[in-house]
């Protein structure tokens, strides 16, 4: 009897969440699958050729083939109906559960569309969001409006998604992704996102080229103010404010918490601009759309008047300074708030 | 390319009209022979690109020099719109609001202003709730200005925040809300439904006191308004005009803003209702056959929840912004040319289906005095020239009158329709033995400022709106309408349409010729 009561009792609805538990059970689920995998490949190490793949003879010149990975992916057969039918089932499944238990993100802005979309097809657009963590295409793609989401294709890095096959496959299935080289304005990488674009698909890609590495923006780069040029479609800048709290770059554990995404009107370059121009005005739209998360929308637009919208990259220092102002930042942001905790009976001792 | 309205001789190959009957609506047969249908024009096509066409009204106003001109630093700048009574029903959100109010505030954000009331232009009607107020304006306009206090509903029973202007020469006071009239500009944002809208009266009754309001809200000035709907021949609107007139000479400097929209008030399933009987295809039979059915076996409440729901795929036709009487000019002109159907003398009896709506019970019940306010108010006056019913002829309206009202919108209609129309139907009568009462009485008055009422006095407009009408018609029969009511009402109940002709025979004899004015859309009938 001792014994029972001596037990600390937990009722069900104090106990720890059910959302952030799910996800622990997940990952420790993970870890058991892949620990086993290696412990059932351990014996084929010492088999080797021809169980395992030959070594090369030092002095043997083989000629090498070709790589298939990286910017020369071919993502083609995502794109057939087989693919797509998969793709479609992945969104509406695990990518929606996924996307609302870790993200839960508040949509707005929509309104902001209505106008595009009131047409009887849709003419395909360029989503340009800011990024700060892996977790933004699903949120993303989870928040366009189902018009665009059927026709929707991901520049993604094609050094960090397309350099293993399997990554490749993952991404060109599940986000419809295509290669982009980063680094080096590839002409390939351009006719390829125009020719999706051109075949009615809409775009997303980020502007500032990767993920934030310190929590502040990053400068954008002009290849969605160029496609846009180029093929002519609107571009719709977005901000997403809260992913970066919960897995932003080097974080190595999902924290769920809210999102907010934010849509903006519609861009589309005037004449004679160039791209510099127009890249300089999407990356004020995002600012602006950044400004209206943390405070209202009159607000953000008196101090986008007067050019006072607080940039997405942050103050000009480095160093303490700049992370102690972005503690700041998220002391305003309603987004990336932790879910509140269970409240616990306090220790009474 | 739409079809224009046009007049449908019935013959005996017409297949039965769609009637209006409140939250339903029911097929009727009208006589061959001698029964015409004034059928709407088809919804015009709407701007592409609106958001570009109002940021260019605003910068090419009429009679106006461009709004950034007239924004400075440090001024006030009050900005004004329409009420929930606009559109009907709702328009599908962004409201056309909200586009004007968000393009005048980015305007303003860009000159440095500062200083911003945004007032809902309600005059007596009830307050809006948040939900409305997000609906008209949109979340962002709401969330930057509703919890700083800057979003507010005009209140014409605040004596402190109320402006007298001024006299006009026929010495009617002016008197509106104390921040406009100390405004530097005033922008009034507004969506023409039809064209007793719009123009000065926008901002001289949805800003006005109620004393201000009883200047040209009486039954003298509704009687000889030939119509509604033609503003050169309405008294209420002459006496509104002075009114502006005035208040361009000694009021502050105001900016109207005015859009119109077209006929396409009802999305998927409900699309049925605006095509012509002959033209329906299996579909929408299924579609008529299924809805009415099922609304007629649904209760009352449930019925208004799936109608009250609906949001009208409006588009617009025209935007113009600048000063005011300009404006109206050239959006009346473009409200005519959605509405008016050409159409050749009167007849002895005019038919109408009474819609589950009218401006004055947005997400509310159509009580039966707003049944009568609707019928011999509006439908009634959507006339140019002469009415379509002859003077002394029938007037036949479809619809359930039951004997409900709304306890918080519409209190004082509750007492209006048990105490006054108990006494009187006549609205001079009424006027001089009752007005008084109601709109001085206090709780009537803390249930508008404070709570989501009507103003007190309401329900004697809502009578005197049917004023004209109820002059000009020798009887109305009610069909289908709950007897005890429509008496009450002072007008005859019929089960059927059929007996309702036989009824009108007693006025109109036993040939009468009849109109049937198709709603929905909306028309305006040209009676030559």
């Amino acid at each position: 009897m001792a014994g029972r009561t001596s037990r600390q009792y937990i009722r069900r609805g104090q106990r720890p969440g059910g959302a952030r538990r799910s996800v622990h059970v997940a990952q420790r689920a993970a870890g058991t699958v892949e620990g086993a995998v290696r412990r059932a490949a351990r014996p084929l190490a010492r088999y080797g050729f021809p169980y395992r793949k030959p070594t090369t003879p030092r002095h043997v010149d083989v000629e090498r083939e070709p790589s298939r990975l990286g910017g020369a992916y071919d993502t083609e057969w995502a794109r057939r109906p087989v693919a797509r039918a998969v793709r479609g089932m992945i969104i509406e499944g695990p990518m929606r559960l996924a996307v609302r238990t870790v993200a839960s993100p508040k949509v707005s802005g929509l309104d902001r569309l209505t106008d595009l979309l009131r047409v009887d097809e849709p003419t395909p657009v360029i989503f340009a969001p800011n990024h700060h963590s892996h977790i933004d295409t699903g949120v993303m793609i989870r928040s366009i409006p189902a018009v665009w989401r059927r026709e929707l294709v991901v520049a993604a890095a094609a050094d960090y998604f397309f350099d293993a096959h399997w990554k490749a496959a993952m991404s060109a299935l599940a986000l419809n992704a295509i290669p982009i080289d980063r680094d080096a304005t590839s002409r390939a990488t351009f006719d390829r996102l125009r020719d999706a674009i051109a075949d009615g698909s809409s775009l997303i890609i980020y502007p500032e080229g990767g993920r934030s590495p310190d929590g502040w923006g990053q400068d954008f780069k002009g290849g969605a103010a160029y496609l846009s040029t180029r093929t002519g479609a609107p571009i719709v800048p977005v901000h997403i404010d809260g992913t970066g709290e919960i897995f932003g770059k080097g974080a190595t554990r999902l924290s769920p918490g809210r999102t907010t995404v934010l849509f903006g009107t519609p861009l589309t370059a005037a004449d004679g601009e160039n791209t510099r121009r127009f890249n300089e005005r999407i990356e004020a739209a995002v600012t602006r759309l950044g400004d209206e998360t943390l405070t209202d929308w009159w607000t953000a637009s008196r101090n986008a008047a007067a050019d006072r919208n607080p940039k997405l990259s942050g103050p000009e220092h480095n160093g303490w300074r700049r992370q102690w102002q972005l503690g700041e930042k998220r002391r305003l942001s309603t987004a990336g708030i932790r879910r509140r905790r269970s409240r616990r009976w306090p220790d009474l001792g | 390319m739409p079809r224009p309205g046009f007049v449908l001789d019935v013959d005996r190959s017409t297949p039965p009209t769609l009637f209006w009957r409140g939250e339903g609506f029911s097929l009727e047969r009208l006589p061959a022979d001698r029964s015409r249908i004034i059928y709407p024009p088809e919804p015009l096509a709407g701007l592409d690109n609106l958001d570009g066409h109002i940021r260019d009204a605003l910068l090419n106003p009429l009679d106006m020099e461009p709004l950034p001109e007239l924004l400075t630093p440090g001024m006030k700048l009050t900005i004004c719109f329409d009420d929930a009574s606009l559109s009907l029903p709702k328009m599908q959100r962004p409201d056309n609001r909200q586009r004007i109010v968000e393009a005048v505030l980015d305007m303003a954000a860009e000159a440095g202003v500062d200083d911003v009331h945004i007032i809902a232009a309600l005059g007596l009607h009830r307050r809006m709730h948040e939900y409305e107020l997000r609906h008209v304006l949109g979340d962002r306009v709401v969330d930057a200005f509703l919890p700083k206090g800057f979003l507010y509903q005009h209140d014409a029973e605040d004596p402190d925040n109320l402006a007298v202007i001024g006299h006009t020469d026929e010495g009617e006071v002016l008197e509106i809300n104390k921040r406009a009239a100390e405004s530097d500009l005033v922008v009034y944002a507004n969506v023409n439904q039809v064209a007793m809208d719009g123009g000065w009266k926008s901002l001289t009754t949805g800003l006005a006191s109620y004393r201000c309001l009883s200047e040209h809200h009486n039954p003298a000035s509704l009687q000889n308004t030939r119509s509604l709907m033609d503003r050169h021949h309405s008294a209420l609107h002459q006496s509104i005009w002075r009114m502006g007139k005035l208040l361009r000479d000694s009021g502050p400097k105001i900016f109207q803003v005015e859009t119109t929209i077209n006929t396409e008030a009802f999305p998927s399933p409900f699309e049925f209702l605006a095509k012509r009987e002959w033209e329906w295809t299996a579909k929408d039979r299924g579609l008529f056959l299924a809805s009415s059915k099922s609304l007629n076996k649904l209760p009352n409440r449930t019925k208004r929840k799936i109608f009250h729901n609906i949001e009208a795929p409006y588009r617009t036709t025209s935007v113009q912004a600048g000063f005011t009487e300009t404006v109206h000019e050239r959006t009346l002109e473009n409200v005519y040319r959605q509405h008016l159907v050409e159409v050749d003398g009167q007849t002895d009896i005019l038919t109408m289906g009474i819609p589950f709506i009218s401006p004055y019970n947005p997400e509310s019940i159509m009580n039966p005095i707003l049944v009568m306010c609707m019928g011999l108010g509006y439908l009634f006056n959507m006339y140019r020239g002469k009415p379509l019913v002859k003077e002394g002829g029938v007037v036949i309206m479809t619809h359930p009158t039951y004997e409900e009202f709304h306890p918080v919108h519409h209190p004082s209609y509750i007492d209006f329709f048990d105490e006054v129309l108990a006494d009187t139907t006549d609205p001079a009568e009424m006027s001089t033995k009752w007005e008084k009462k109601y709109a001085e009485d206090d709780w009537y008055r803390h249930l508008y400022r404070t709570s989501y009422a009507y103003h007190g006095v309401h329900p004697f407009y809502a009578w005197y709106w049917g004023a004209h009408g109820q002059q000009h018609a020798g009887r109305v029969v009610i069909v289908g309408g709950h007897a005890p009511a429509v008496r009450r009402l002072g007008f005859t109940p019929a089960s059927t349409m059929n007996d309702a002709l036989e009824i009108a025979s007693d006025t109109v004899g036993r040939s009468p010729t009849i109109s049937h004015l198709h709603v929905p859309g909306v028309l305006v009938a040209d009676v030559k």
